[in-house]
């Protein structure tokens, strides 16, 4: 499982790096997003940095759902699929490693947008030094649960109108616990409570997608 | 013959058990000392709560780990898994709108973001994601599968949204019913009336479910037939 | 090698396949022919394990169709499809070492099993900038490194020219020589005369013709 996890992450990440998607479309759209964001509350609650943490997470909540539709699309035609699934690869395996490459993926646009929030939302260069700990638990909860939704949603070849419809209820608590959490790194309060839960939810995630993903694959 | 008279009876049963919670409800118990009539929404809401996050949802939840395990792997427990999560999302959007009701008056607003409404409002989004789910494949097995899967990875939430009136700071009420210690909060008519209605909104959610269930069985009775009728027509392909 | 009994496939209600009895032995070579949408794929899909059987029975290599382990089927099945069978953004000995360590086979093959489809100049060169013949060596090269005891080629001759057309032969002819079970699927019977094959006509879903 480890093996084949670490083959198709190293796949994944390697083909993200040829194509550069995330450097020239992702991070851009991240950064833009927040602007927007900006723009959206005014100029007078622009710099506010009570509105940060939440804004940072809606803006994550879309580059998630890019990354997932974008881990799914790099799998190919249905004759690459084809040919990948006649060399009978560990699902198990492969859930973890299209869940790792999507974590790095969001953890490498998290700490940019990160610092674009510091910069635009005025949230604190300190606090979210302090929060970001909590962001890659979360993102990284974000990644499992996403390639699971993915893989849900038709794995790159079924609406893509689905995969929101899908995935938000699950990520609606994580963007709380994130939102939570950013807020208590800005402004003191009980982080690590949020920290935990967040860890909780990774782990869930990560065991029902080791146990579940072979079904979605069979699917 | 036990089987099929307590099919028979579950209709006529749950109708007049729930004549019953309303009778109760509406004219036998004294309105509360804080809330005056307004108490009288709780003979219902907790019961509709209780069917929607628990009975329904964990009914849909249970089936569909049973259709993956492949020894109890069968069309009945996707249909059931289906079915109970439909009346699931009735359910749920009933209790936020019973809960709506309720909180208009005592808080002031239709909605507050409130972890065990806000909890609840998800687990009607998911509820709505299985049915669009299913309507997104044609395939039985494919859908079955997918659904399934995805109801289980739903499950993850209730536990959440059961732990959230600790967890989170909320306007919800805590404990209604007992104590830390076990004791009973409401007394005398008012219990009655509350366990009655529990009793008779559970009763109805498997009548519900029962009336889902053979319409579905009829609608795949349809979908074999259409098939030997699709099979049929690829063999005449080959005949000239 | 594949026994196959009234074997019905559905996807999305259509039935694929409406009732297919064959039976193909080890080490043999058979062509499956016939018009667009007469089942050819879906065969071949079936055989490789890709599909589930809906009704009817059937086995692979000694693996049931509706109670074995499909994905250990796979890993016996080689694939070549008339789509890209590979990943784009990769380069030739990229996706060929990603196949190859997949299976646990040697890594050093794949200079060899390069030099074999004429691919030898081409090792760094990304997939999608490959030409439709050499994406089918492409195809080829990964299976030479899979070493799969059952060969499912999809219309492999499609956009081939004359010379690609006699290296498939031959290659063909070797890889049947060396014991793999061979399913090709074309719209017209091969030419090569050299081949000792077996020509299975499909119409509807169905076997109408069978010269064994």
């Amino acid at each position: 499982m480890i093996r084949t996890a670490l083959l198709v992450a190293g796949k994944d990440l390697r083909i993200e790096g040829r194509s550069r998607v995330l450097l020239w479309q992702v991070l851009p759209f991240g950064v833009m997003a927040l602007v927007l964001s900006g723009l959206a509350l005014g100029p007078h609650h622009a710099g506010n940095s009570s509105a940060g943490p939440g804004l940072f997470y809606l803006v994550m909540l879309l580059v998630t759902l890019l990354m997932i539709n974008r881990s799914q699309v790099i799998e190919g035609s249905i004759g690459t699929r084809t040919s990948v699934a006649t060399l009978g690869l560990d699902p198990a395996g492969v859930f973890l490693g299209k869940a790792l490459a999507l974590a790095v993926e969001l953890w490498i646009t998290g700490v940019v947008v990160l610092g674009g929030a510091v910069l635009l939302l005025h949230t604190g260069l300190r606090g979210s030094a302090e929060a970001l700990p909590s962001v890659l638990v979360i993102l990284a909860a974000l990644a499992a649960a996403g390639t699971l939704y993915g893989a849900l949603s038709g794995g790159g070849q079924g609406p893509a109108t689905l995969l929101p419809v899908l995935s938000f209820p699950a990520f609606a608590p994580l963007l709380i616990a994130g939102e939570r959490s950013y807020s208590d790194a800005l402004h003191g309060g009980a982080l690590w409570e949020w920290w935990l839960i967040s860890l909780v939810a990774l782990v869930a995630y990560v065991a029902v997608g080791i146990l579940l993903y072979g079904v979605l694959e069979e699917s | 013959m036990i089987i099929k008279l307590s099919q028979r009876l579950l209709g006529p049963v749950t109708l007049a058990l729930l004549a019953l919670t309303f009778w109760l409800g509406l004219w036998v118990t004294p309105p509360d000392k804080v809330q005056g009539d307004l108490v009288r929404l709780l003979y219902v809401h907790p019961a509709i709560a209780w069917v929607a996050l628990y009975v329904s949802f964990g009914t849909s939840v249970i089936a569909s780990c049973l259709y993956l395990w492949k020894r109890t792997r069968s069309a009945t427990m996707d249909r059931i898994g289906y079915c109970a999560m439909e009346v699931s999302a009735i359910f749920l959007a009933l209790t936020l709108i019973t809960g709506s009701i309720w909180g208009r008056p005592t808080w002031g607003v239709w909605w507050a973001w409130d972890a065990r409404l806000t909890s609840t409002a998800i687990l009607l989004v998911f509820a709505l994601g299985y049915l669009a789910l299913r309507r997104a494949n044609d395939d039985p097995e494919l859908r079955a599968r997918r659904s399934a899967v995805f109801a289980i990875i739903a499950a993850i939430n209730v536990p959440i949204d059961h732990f959230s009136v600790d967890w989170w700071h909320t306007l919800h009420q805590g404990a209604t019913v007992f104590t830390e210690n076990g004791n009973f909060l409401v007394h005398g008519s008012m219990l009655v009336t509350l366990f009655v209605s529990l009793f008779a909104f559970t009763l109805l959610f498997f009548w519900l479910l029962r009336a889902r269930y053979r319409l579905e069985v009829k609608r795949d009775v349809f979908y074999v037939a259409s098939l030997d009728e699709a099979l049929a027509q690829r063999r005449r392909e080959g005949v000239h | 090698m594949v026994d196959l009994h009234d074997a019905v496939v559905l996807v999305d209600g259509f039935p694929l396949l409406s009732g297919v009895t064959l039976q193909l032995e080890e080490g043999t070579l058979s062509v499956i022919t016939g018009a667009n949408g007469a089942g050819k794929t879906s065969l071949l899909r079936l055989i490789g394990g890709l599909v589930s059987l809906s009704s009817g029975s059937g086995s692979v290599g000694g693996i049931d169709l509706r109670d074995g382990d499909l994905r250990e089927l796979r890993r016996r099945v080689g694939w070549l499809g008339h789509e890209g069978s590979f990943y784009d953004d990769l380069t030739v000995t990229e996706n060929l070492t990603f196949a190859a360590k997949a299976l646990g086979r040697p890594v050093q093959e794949i200079d060899r099993v390069l030099d074999r489809v004429g691919l030898s100049g081409r090792v760094s060169t990304p997939a999608k900038r490959l030409s439709a013949g050499q994406r089918r060596r492409l195809g080829l090269a990964w299976l030479l490194v899979r070493r799969p005891e059952i060969w499912l080629l999809d219309e492999p001759y499609a956009s081939l020219d004359d010379e690609g057309r006699n290296f498939f032969d031959g290659l063909i002819g070797d890889v049947v020589a060396g014991g793999a079970t061979v399913v090709v699927s074309a719209h017209d019977p091969l030419r090569s005369r050299e081949l000792e094959l077996r020509t299975i006509t499909m119409v509807g879903g169905c076997i109408a013709k069978d010269t064994s």
